[in-house]
């Protein structure tokens, strides 16, 4: 018996290891996404350094308030806070898939699930900003 | 049956979303205040050493610091993968280690305050 050779040919979809994200804007929102962990883990070696300082004495903690002063850290902060901003949208966006309510048949609706964080975002940063004296 | 370290990677990383939503804007505005010279009064060092000094203020920044960074620190390992980068052990030990170093100078600053 001939054994028939397969006429198959399978398609296989090339994947880019490295830049495989610039084909679809979801893929792009999805890394634009992930990267913020970049600027959220830098900013918090910040206060990392920070505290160190202050536990190194008055004279320690104002070099390191100046140090904040430099412009490479006023544009780091502002890079930072769209970021920072970013992740939060996102992920109080995916709140309703993660803490779904039922209320006896009914699902209570996305948008007050993911509603009431943003209120409770808007409510504790307002609250944060007065206790530390900002205003 | 077969075992998965997963929840105890994917708890902190949880609650590191969570807090960093919620409180890394605001913190990354009063420390923009800061570098553009206006010094919030909670930041001045007799404010925020007292804070520090007790223990809700220990509490609170160690509690933000830790879960940030180690939130930070899985998503970061995640994306190294997505990146490209295949040797996933490497940059596992190497994003925990940095989490957990800060996570450990922050502490031991905080005792010694």
């Amino acid at each position: 018996m001939v054994e028939k050779v397969s006429g198959r040919r399978p398609y296989f979809r090339e994947v880019p290891r490295t830049h495989w994200f610039l084909r679809h804007p979801r893929y792009l929102r999805y890394m634009a996404r992930e990267i913020t962990c970049i600027f959220i883990g830098a900013y918090t070696f910040i206060w990392v350094v920070g505290i160190v300082r202050l536990s190194q004495g008055e004279a320690a903690y104002q070099a390191f308030l100046q140090t904040l002063k430099t412009p490479s850290s006023i544009v780091f902060h502002i890079v930072a806070l769209v970021f920072a901003i970013y992740h939060s949208v996102t992920w109080f966006n995916l709140t309703p898939k993660a803490l779904p309510v039922q209320l006896g048949e009914e699902f209570l609706p996305d948008g007050v699930i993911a509603g009431a964080h943003y209120a409770a975002w808007a409510v504790l940063s307002v609250v944060i900003l007065f206790l530390a004296g900002a205003f | 049956m077969a075992k998965s370290n997963k929840p105890i990677v994917w708890g902190p990383f949880a609650a590191g979303g969570t807090v960093t939503a919620f409180v890394t804007p605001v913190l990354i505005v009063l420390t923009l205040l800061v570098s553009l010279g206006h010094l919030p009064d909670m930041l001045t060092y007799e404010k925020l050493s007292s804070f520090a000094a007790g223990w809700f203020g220990k509490l609170a920044i160690l509690v933000i610091v830790v879960f940030s960074l180690w939130g930070s620190a899985h998503r970061l390992r995640i994306t190294f993968f997505d990146f490209g980068v295949r040797s996933d052990t490497l940059v596992a030990t190497v994003v925990y280690l940095a989490a957990g170093l800060g996570s450990v100078a922050v502490l031991v600053s905080l005792l010694r305050l």
